[in-house]
């Protein structure tokens, strides 16, 4: 790749993608076009959770709790019971509710680290169980509750009354979510990368590397750690609102531990530390279940839902290929997806700039002179 | 005084059978700075495959197979798969991650042979009750006190004084200076890796003994309230998980009896309240109550 073909390049690989993404929802049924929210709401998730886990260096097994408060935030405050506000503001409370949360388990969050922190956030999963079951007058209890559909500048986005055509396709609630997921994904996309590189993300980085080299360096330690766990639980808020729409429901038992340690694995799956693989991470965890059960019966050894007992039903057999794709992936690339990426594409060109812009801070833990190369690089 | 007395035990023999889960955690985690969430599965297939084949072999030679074959495993999870991973400790949250993924493997496969069943393991004691002077306590749960005690006391010594304990403590202090004088890491990590697999097993059957009904697919998950009593009494410290695995057993069996005086915070609260302990005491020590305070040389 020549010097003078990159600037152009540059847009191209942003544009590109963008415009078929854009167009998606005219080709598409409705099945796929929820895949890909679920997938959506599943990437701002793990991208707040590489901010923690793979900068920070701490590992969250709460991750469920903060999608709840930011689900059941959405649900209270534009529904009833509850102060029914317009569902934007209602967002951004949630968010902030979220962050509050976070906030709340920061004396934890700033002091206990790695592994320990992974333990201690697992109660906040059990803690929140037991909160979304008690608390029905909020939560609705064990049934959960429906969720108000977003509403932005008079347009519902929900299947509603108004027959809204585009290009000839019906929108629908799906068409109308996604690009409202899209938006929030891409928010959610180019603001973690500003604070990756931003002086957060190298006050972070350096703080996982050693956290004595950047203590004696002036980076206030506790309080970077808590406020990268409160700034990660407000993605894991978003990410629970976009969850909530297009669940359309929100019940208890999705929160679980399991929904948790999905998103330990799409970030580690995806490459720590990285915005474009916690993203690829996240399509791929959340699609994989959904496509093979979509496909159960065309699948060779799969038996198609409701066979006899001791058959291979489609929900187990994606099971063992997640299982498998985790250890698999991990074996073969400690670093993630991200990491692959990295040592896949072509060494032509010069060193130095070697790194390619989508991975940023992505280095793996090992080392940090690198990383801080790399951001002086993409630094303007 | 009837019921805080059995009480007490109730949470002792749960303790107990922590301990022997929380002590795998903590062996695993010093050999290999790898938090093992596939401990849980490990301990459903020592369980099912006592189930399966005390018919045919009784339930020594059953259990005997049953932890075996446990330790095997682990053996193997660690040597064929995490050790090809990079050996730094800063990356044992990859191992940890797969360790997920081997859990969801060996859960799904074993859930889908155990169905919707409750095994019975065939254990000796059955549903017998003894009356000790005032208080009234099941066989299984003196059963699981004695042979916990008597298991941790043998892992302890093995600790302290074999070859292997020693190779093991010499590791986790520093594993460079460690190799260099000819102890063979991978082995000694293999070795704890297998002890850690034998306790989950044996814990199974105490999990599924009365008063508990049987064996089922998800007994797996009791695993997870291991985790609070590791982590609590600082997860490279095995006395600490002894004194972990005591204090969340005691919690969870004090919340179960006063319950309904703590109904205001609503139903099945004992599942909640390890985990709460555990919080607190973080707070305090964030490095669990025997975890070492860990000074930092520049």
């Amino acid at each position: 790749m020549s010097d003078a073909a990159k600037p152009l390049l540059r847009p191209a690989a942003v544009l590109v993608p963008l415009l078929v993404l854009c167009a998606l929802p005219l080709y598409l049924e409705s099945y796929w076009l929820r895949i890909g929210l679920f997938s959506m709401a599943a990437a701002i998730g793990a991208v707040g959770l590489t901010l923690l886990s793979g900068t920070a260096g701490q590992l969250s097994m709460g991750h469920s709790f903060f999608l709840a408060v930011g689900a059941y935030g959405y649900v209270y405050f534009s529904g009833d019971p509850g102060p029914g506000l317009p569902p934007v503001i209602a967002m951004v409370l949630a968010v902030l509710l979220a962050g509050a949360a976070g906030g709340v388990f920061s004396p934890v969050a700033g002091r206990v680290k790695g592994m320990y922190l992974g333990i201690a956030t697992l109660a906040l999963v059990f803690i929140g169980h037991h909160l979304m079951l008690t608390m029905d007058g909020v939560t609705g209890g064990f049934n959960g509750r429906s969720v108000p559909p977003m509403e932005i500048g008079g347009l519902v986005l929900d299947a509603g009354q108004d027959d809204l055509t585009v290009l000839g396709v019906p929108f629908g609630a799906e068409e109308r979510l996604w690009y409202f997921g899209l938006a929030l994904l891409a928010f959610t996309w180019f603001t973690a990368r500003g604070l990756l590189r931003g002086r957060p993300g190298r006050a972070l980085v350096a703080l996982r590397d050693s956290e004595t080299a950047a203590s004696v360096m002036g980076v206030p330690v506790a309080r970077y750690r808590s406020s990268a766990f409160v700034v990660s639980s407000m993605y894991a808020g978003l990410a629970g609102v976009l969850l909530a729409l297009s669940f359309r429901r929100v019940v208890p038992d999705y929160f679980g531990l399991v929904l948790s340690i999905d998103y330990l694995a799409m970030i580690v799956i995806g490459g720590l530390g990285s915005v474009a693989g916690a993203v690829a991470g996240a399509f791929f965890v959340t699609a994989l279940p959904l496509v093979m059960a979509k496909y159960a019966d065309q699948l060779p050894l799969v038996a198609a839902p409701g066979s006899p007992d001791g058959s291979l039903g489609p929900t187990e057999a994606s099971r063992y290929l997640y299982g498998a794709a985790i250890v698999v992936i991990l074996l073969w690339a400690p670093d993630g997806l991200s990491g692959l990426a990295r040592r896949l594409r072509p060494r032509s060109r010069p060193q130095p700039s070697a790194p390619p812009p989508d991975t940023g801070l992505a280095e793996p833990v090992s080392t940090s002179a690198v990383p801080v190369a790399t951001v002086k690089e993409h630094t303007p | 005084m009837t019921g805080l007395l059995d009480t007490l035990l109730a949470g002792l023999a749960l303790g107990a059978v922590y301990a022997l889960v929380a002590l795998g955690f903590v062996i695993i985690f010093k050999a290999s700075h790898v938090m093992n969430f596939a401990h849980g599965s490990l301990l459903l297939l020592g369980g099912y495959l006592t189930a399966v084949l005390h018919d045919d072999l009784g339930f020594a030679g059953a259990l005997a197979v049953g932890v075996l074959a446990t330790a095997a495993l682990a053996g193997v999870i660690d040597r064929v798969l995490l050790q090809r991973l990079p050996q730094d400790p800063k990356a044992a949250h990859v191992a940890t991650i797969v360790t997920i993924g081997i859990d969801i493997l060996l859960v799904t496969d074993l859930a889908r042979r155990i169905g919707g069943d409750l095994l019975s393991l065939g254990d000796p004691w059955g549903d017998e009750v003894r009356t000790l002077g005032p208080v009234t306590v099941a066989d299984s749960r003196l059963a699981a006190i004695a042979v916990s005690a008597l298991v941790i006391g043998v892992v302890f010594a093995l600790f302290r004084y074999s070859r292997w304990g020693l190779s093991l403590r010499c590791a986790a202090e520093d594993t460079e200076a460690a190799a260099l004088q000819g102890i063979r890491l991978g082995r000694t990590r293999m070795l704890a890796w297998c002890l850690a697999g034998a306790l989950a097993a044996l814990a199974a059957v105490f999990l599924a003994a009365f008063p508990a009904t049987g064996l089922e697919r998800t007994t797996g998950q009791i695993a997870l309230k291991a985790f609070p009593a590791a982590i609590l009494g600082g997860l490279a410290s095995p006395v600490g998980a002894l004194a972990g695995s005591l204090v969340i057993g005691l919690t969870e069996a004090f919340v179960i009896t006063y319950q309904s005086d703590l109904h205001v915070l609503g139903d099945g609260l004992s599942d909640v309240a390890p985990y709460v302990v555990m919080v607190l005491v973080l707070l305090v020590r964030p490095n669990g109550l025997f975890g070492a305070k860990g000074a930092a040389r520049v």
